[in-house]
């Protein structure tokens, strides 16, 4: 019981913290201690609600006890917080970025002034992130995204340079057009049930059948969410977007952002709500295919490095979708594998090239070049992420490929595997650019005198970097029954909602 | 054809404003887009709460209304925390947009080119 009754802490805690943020920015200290400190107890909380965990086991708080007027009407009233086996995998990786995200911080945004603001958006991206993944209801679900979407907006800008305020502006544009069809969706859905909570609309639409209204409200979730996820076609946004904003920005965008209101939307919509059709399934596969050829072969070219790993995540996120498109128990948990390992890596990714930048003033692969002498914590945990990404056995990201690859066999998707193994490998070539150009050769002159990172941005790497090297750990079977296992029946079964 | 009128009508909107978004230069123009289109939505909302001759959903002491000439009432709180959140973010494109002329000096989109590729 008590255990319920604090799920809604997981909103209110970066809430709170967000607002005494903008009240406290005088106090020396206090923005920084806030944001570490909202972000940790949120990580405690997840980890308490994991180890409550048992098989199966759902967490369910009707907000305001509205639960009396079930037994009248038939259906749930009032906006329903479900915690299953998804969401706390979900919250687990969130979190914990979040946490290393705002340690990072403490010593990067010194670059910027204001810092308080810096914090009061990152905690309310924080909580409406994570609303997102705790709530249970349809409307609820759209304005948590809109929460966590307005303040990324604004983080995007946060420098306030043409650059920033152009790719904040495209963002803003395509962003309110995908939230926009995101809610049009959502009320055709509410039309067609008669109701909100996720739970009801899947037996509603299970006994009613599938009536023709469906296929418009697939498109519309689709692209609402497709766009949140930055999937090709709908990607245009996220080159622009990632980069511009300031590093630990841009590793809460990439690693998290685009999963928590992307990837995990259009699972929890289609996985619990509309209990995976088959046409959703062949259009994943299509635009994941898509994704990450367009995505591994733009990043190619690229020599800024963001930008590059922009390109990645859009490559990166094509594999998730591809595990997902497959549906099966295995393809489910190499996507699920694959986003996690995603969010470690790439968040890594960008707070290093961020690191880079904090030392050397420049993200343009051109001009860096030696760095591994004169940055050693930086270019090893940079070396980490990397062979994560390109997934080089025993890294993470090696078994969540490999998985997705089995996956896809298995399921006779032969072209698929082949398209994904092959895209590996250019991954791998771009990895190598950024390591061989950044990294390895000669000192250039002009950096003969930069210097290591501070203190508190070396821990964020450290950890990151050692998730990365022993994240292969997870697919341990006493580990996997936990913290895998239970998020993949979720979407396999009907352990959900 | 006239009950569907109101539908045809919100969709109508909704194309003029993506129209807007998306073949406009200016930015002042592209917001409108974005608002015109977020309109349509929240008419739509309303729309599909409607029931003809339906009756606001209150219960009076006087008045013995039944409940099922009521329309319903749970889009109309809906719709309210639509148009804050479309306030929200149309406040937040027009301070962009203020911050963009004081850097270019012009609202034309295309002129605006640091980012490409």
């Amino acid at each position: 019981m008590i255990s319920e009754s604090i799920v809604p802490l997981f909103v209110a805690i970066p809430l709170a913290g967000a607002f005494l943020t903008a009240l406290l920015k005088r106090v020396k200290g206090i923005p920084d201690t806030l944001g570490v400190m909202s972000s940790v107890f949120t990580f405690a909380l997840s980890v308490f609600f994991i180890l409550r965990m048992q098989a199966g086991r759902v967490f369910v708080l009707n907000v305001g006890n509205w639960g009396g007027f079930h037994e009248v009407l038939g259906r749930i009233v009032g906006i329903q917080m479900v915690v299953d086996g998804f969401t706390i995998f979900m919250l687990i990786i969130v979190n914990f970025v979040a946490f290393l995200v705002a340690v990072y911080s403490v010593n990067y945004m010194t670059r910027y002034t204001e810092k308080w603001q810096f914090h009061t958006l990152f905690l309310l991206m924080l909580a409406g992130m994570n609303g997102v993944l705790i709530t249970g209801d349809m409307f609820n679900l759209f304005v948590f995204v809109e929460i966590a979407s307005i303040a990324s907006y604004a983080l995007v800008a946060f420098g306030t340079e043409k650059r920033e305020l152009e790719a904040s502006f495209k963002y803003a544009v395509m962003g309110g057009v995908a939230s926009l069809l995101i809610l049009l969706g959502v009320i055709f859905l509410y039309s067609a049930t008669g109701t909100l909570n996720m739970g009801d609309m899947r037996a509603i639409l299970a006994d009613s059948g599938q009536p023709a209204l469906i296929y418009l409200v697939f498109g519309l979730l689709l692209t609402g969410f497709g766009l949140k996820a930055a999937m090709v076609p709908f990607h245009a946004w996220l080159p622009d977007a990632h980069p511009s904003a300031p590093a630990p920005i841009s590793a809460m965008l990439s690693g998290v952002l685009i999963k928590a209101l992307g990837v995990y939307a259009i699972a929890r919509v289609f996985f619990t709500v509309f209990g995976f059709p088959h046409q959703v399934s062949i259009i994943l596969l299509v635009l994941a295919a898509v994704s990450m050829g367009v995505g591994a072969l733009v990043a190619l070219r690229q020599w800024d490095m963001k930008r590059l790993l922009a390109y990645s995540s859009i490559s990166q996120v094509g594999y998730i979708m591809l595990g997902l498109g497959i549906g099966t128990e295995l393809g489910v948990l190499g996507a699920l594998f694959h986003l996690f390992n995603h969010s470690m890596f790439k968040s890594l990714l960008f707070l290093d090239s961020g690191a880079v930048e904090y030392s050397t003033g420049t993200r343009d692969m051109k001009e860096m070049g030696g760095l591994a002498r004169k940055m050693p914590v930086t270019s090893g945990s940079t070396l980490a992420g990397a062979m994560s990404l390109a997934g080089i056995p025993p890294f993470a990201g090696f078994w969540s490929k490999l998985i997705i690859i089995i996956a896809a066999v298995q399921a006779h998707h032969m072209k698929l595997a082949a398209w994904a193994a092959l895209m590996s490998i250019v991954t791998i070539a771009y990895v190598l650019k950024v390591t061989r150009y950044a990294f390895l050769g000669e000192v250039r002159a002009a950096f003969a005198n930069i210097r290591e990172v501070p203190a508190f941005m070396r821990i964020s790497l450290v950890v990151l970097a050692l998730v990365c090297i022993l994240g292969g750990l997870l697919l341990v079977p006493q580990v996997r029954e936990g913290f895998l296992d239970p998020a993949v029946r979720v979407l396999i079964g009907t352990g959900g909602m | 054809m006239n009950a569907y009128m109101p539908y045809i009508l919100c969709l109508i909107l909704f194309c003029i404003g993506i129209y807007a978004v998306l073949s406009k230069r200016n930015i002042i123009k592209i917001i409108l887009g974005v608002v015109i289109a977020e309109y349509a939505v929240n008419l739509f909302l309303i729309l599909v709460a409607y029931k003809t001759g339906g009756r606001a959903a209150i219960f009076s002491a006087t008045e013995n209304i039944p409940p099922q000439s009521m329309v319903d009432p749970l889009p109309h709180a809906l719709v309210l925390t639509s148009i804050v959140i479309g306030l929200a973010t149309t406040a937040f494109m027009i301070a962009l947009a203020i911050r963009l002329y004081g850097k270019y000096g012009t609202f034309d989109i295309t002129r605006m080119r640091e980012l490409r590729g």
